[in-house]
């Protein structure tokens, strides 16, 4: 089954990082599937890269200029990332712009876990990265792959409208790579996700003890 | 800003220890003991109303305390005072939060950074770092490694601290609970598409009303004034693009002649010109975003993609000279980056003519609206008392009546060249906000048209040292921001780095008002005046 991650409109040797979408590819060979479940597992992906929608998330400078590829002129509507969702249930992916403090970086996880699997993470602009300007602050997060796993880096200060859409074609691209139906790959193990979802049920069960009486 | 006798006058016959230090702009440095009393006087006697910045310090030996920057709005004096407590581990002051409505935030902050406690505070939390921080970052001798980062959530406490003092001089620790136990309480934000950023309010309702609203910043607070404090001076100029991004070149400005003044610095008519103008340019990117903005909050989406389109006109003609969109470091102390591109004075008179027809887009599609004008018109009253006690300035402080425009005030650049009009409203509500704003953009074309013919020959950029020292004292300026007055306060000790730099917040008083101005009002309102109040959070944040 041959995966393609082709975009529209822009040539395959254009992109730059192809040796990691070729990684991804090959990995995918390797481990097989067969020819029903890797067609239709084809035509998913295909629906899923063009229907990313993204969480409206932004602390500072970089939100603006997600807002501004929002508007007319940059339109990313073209690439189907038009919807973008208030609530972290109904996103795909977070896209990490400005600066995460200490005092945001809980909330930004928690948004994180609430948003349902497949999700993806685009770390937009310096701060997100790795501090940016801000890195010898007392309450600044050094880069946001520090708290959650983050898929695609955007430099930039902030990053030019055109940058951002480049970053999120590469997303539509990994996306394209990945296998949908019959198993993971998020990076990890079946049996190391297995285990952090128990963990994460385990939490939750903690939490039932949680005397609710009064809230009704 | 200059403090003329008879303030030297008044402030030494109320408060005979005080004493005048020359350095810089100068101020009055009072005993703590007399500070109440002094602004007591100054606020009823003397008519200083507007308590315009409360800066708190470090002074080491010295201790720690507060400079505080006061004007009378009806004649323009300004006075500056400051206050001290020598006792490091416990320095306490007198509050004067209920002098100055303002000062309740201001205070908090001040808390906050350099753990002072202000007694007779009837809310001393920390306004933007979390509950159980350890030690006050702003301090000289704070040690980071206290504060790694902390995941676990973040409880917040349903009480807030107050010290009062006893009879035999020492303070006791009073608690009171911020919401009732039965009071139904909502909590909007850190992640909310109408805060603007990650602002996070808990509103306490009866039924759809709002009974109170408890604000909580800091969620962006990136320490910008604590690295101002290791940083070069030509080093700090890159954080304030980055405070308000939306007044990146304005913010700038005020920094840029703040180290200009302390330098004795005179720049070029040349460079005058093109800062007000790039001033101008910026002034209306940020109005046109807030039209956006406003309206999307309140579902017309079609104003939205009719702002951006506009606005990115502006930043074609601002990246061209620049070479940045939204961030463009384009001033320099004594001067700018670059000199104007050759097309410029073209796309920019271009700009005038286009913009001037498109406004009234905005007015027949959004302002002349039923329901925007029913959503908008006697919501959100801010009165002109509260919005000059809480330092409203801007386009809110406008809307209420109060002629707060730094650009009249105490002009700067170019400003008291130019013929334009300081648009005030009377009725202070949402409507009066958004308006102040649209007729705004038309002020700042005026003001671009008389300059732009007129740029004279000059040079781009004065002759200034590579490395800079400023001389020992202290030195203020403020500029007109998009959104209000913006300050800068700095303090040097002969160093290439500055002692400590404070930069006046222009968001800070709005988001301290929005308690008073929503109550009473519907939830439904809120997403309407925290829309036209217009805040910036990593402004807020800093």
């Amino acid at each position: 089954m041959n995966r393609s991650v082709k975009i529209k409109s822009m040539k395959y040797e254009d992109f730059n990082d192809n040796e990691y979408i070729e990684e991804m590819l090959k990995e995918l060979r390797e481990n097989g599937t067969n020819v029903i479940v890797g067609c239709l597992d084809d035509v998913i992906e295909w629906g899923r890269s063009n229907s990313l929608w993204p969480l409206t998330f932004a602390t500072s400078c970089c939100g603006i200029e997600f807002m501004a590829i929002g508007a007319a002129r940059y339109d990313f509507a073209r690439f189907g990332f038009e919807v973008a969702r208030s609530s972290p249930r109904q996103a795909d992916f977070i896209m990490v712009a400005g600066t995460i403090t200490h005092k945001m970086a809980p909330v930004l996880k928690r948004l994180y876990d609430q948003m349902a699997d497949p999700k993806y993470v685009v770390a937009t602009g310096g701060c997100a990265i790795s501090g940016g300007p801000f890195k010898k602050s007392y309450h600044v997060v050094d880069g946001v792959d520090k708290i959650i796993p983050v898929d695609v880096y955007i430099p930039g200060c902030p990053p030019r409208p055109e940058a951002m859409l480049y970053g999120l074609m590469q997303l539509q691209r990994k996306v394209k790579a990945e296998k949908f139906l019959g198993g993971l790959n998020k990076g990890i193990s079946e049996k190391e996700y297995e285990k952090l979802m128990k963990a994460d049920t385990n939490k939750a069960e903690d939490y039932r003890e949680y005397d609710e009486s009064g809230l009704a | 800003m200059g403090n003329n006798k008879d303030i030297k006058e008044i402030v030494s016959s109320v408060c005979p220890a005080a004493v005048w230090s020359d350095a810089g702009d100068g101020m009055f440095r009072i005993p703590a003991v007399s500070l109440r009393e002094l602004a007591e006087t100054l606020k009823n006697t003397y008519g200083f109303d507007f308590l315009r910045c409360l800066t708190g310090m470090d002074w080491g030996e010295d201790g720690l305390g507060c400079v505080y920057h006061l004007e009378n709005t009806s004649t323009g004096e300004n006075v500056i005072i400051s206050a001290a407590d020598a006792n490091r581990d416990n320095p306490a002051l007198p509050t004067v939060c209920d002098i100055w409505k303002g000062a309740n935030f201001y205070e908090r902050e001040v808390y906050d950074f350099f753990g002072i406690k202000f007694i007779g505070h009837p809310d001393l939390r920390r306004l933007f770092l979390r509950d159980d921080w350890k030690g006050h970052p702003m301090r000289k001798d704070y040690d980071e490694s206290l504060n790694p980062l902390n995941m676990e959530n973040e409880v917040s406490r349903d009480d807030a601290p107050s010290y009062e003092m006893t009879d035999d001089g020492s303070y006791i620790l009073k608690r009171h609970p911020l919401f009732e136990e039965e009071e139904y309480v909502i909590n909007i934000g850190p992640q909310h598409p109408a805060t603007h950023g990650v602002l996070r309010f808990q509103v306490s309702l009866e039924g759809e009303t709002i009974k109170k609203i408890d604000a909580h910043c800091g969620y962006i607070h990136r320490g910008i004034e604590k690295l101002c404090e290791t940083s070069t001076y030509p080093q700090t100029l890159g954080f304030t693009d980055r405070l308000d991004y939306l007044g990146a070149m304005q913010n700038r400005h005020a920094l840029c002649m703040c180290i200009e003044k302390a330098l004795g610095l005179e720049v070029s008519e040349r460079i005058r010109y093109i800062r007000t103008i790039m001033d101008e340019l910026q002034r209306i990117d940020s109005h046109l975003l807030f039209i956006s903005c406003l309206c999307q909050d309140m579902g017309a989406l079609t104003v939205f993609f009719f702002g951006f389109r506009d606005r990115e006109k502006v930043l074609d003609i601002l990246e061209q000279t620049t070479g940045g969109r939204l961030i463009q470091t384009y001033n320099t102390i004594g001067g700018v980056q670059a000199d104007i591109h050759p097309d410029f004075v073209r796309k920019v008179k271009d700009f005038i003519v286009y913009m001037r027809s498109k406004l009234n887009e905005y007015h027949e599609i959004f302002t002349g609206n039923v329901i925007a004008r029913q959503r908008l018109t006697g919501t959100g009253v801010l009165s002109r008392e509260d919005a000059i006690s809480f330092g409203a300035t801007g386009g809110t402080g406008r809307a209420s009546g109060w002629a707060c425009d730094v650009r009249k005030r105490h002009p700067y650049a170019m400003y008291g060249k130019v013929d334009f009009q300081e648009i005030t409203f009377t009725e202070g509500d949402c409507f009066a906000r958004y308006m102040v704003r649209v007729k705004e953009i038309e002020q700042s074309l005026n003001i671009i048209e008389q300059l732009i013919d007129n740029i004279p020959e000059g040079e781009y950029q004065m002759k200034v040292k590579p490395l800079i020292k400023l001389p020992v004292g202290s030195w203020s300026t403020a500029v007109e921001g998009s959104r209000g007055e913006f300050g800068v306060y700095l303090e040097s000790r002969g160093d290439k780095y500055p002692y400590r730099v404070k930069f006046r917040s222009t968001g800070l008083p709005l988001v301290a008002c929005v308690d008073t101005i929503a109550r009473n009002s519907k939830i439904a309102d809120l997403i309407a005046i925290g829309g036209t109040l217009d805040y910036v959070i990593p402004d807020i944040d800093r």
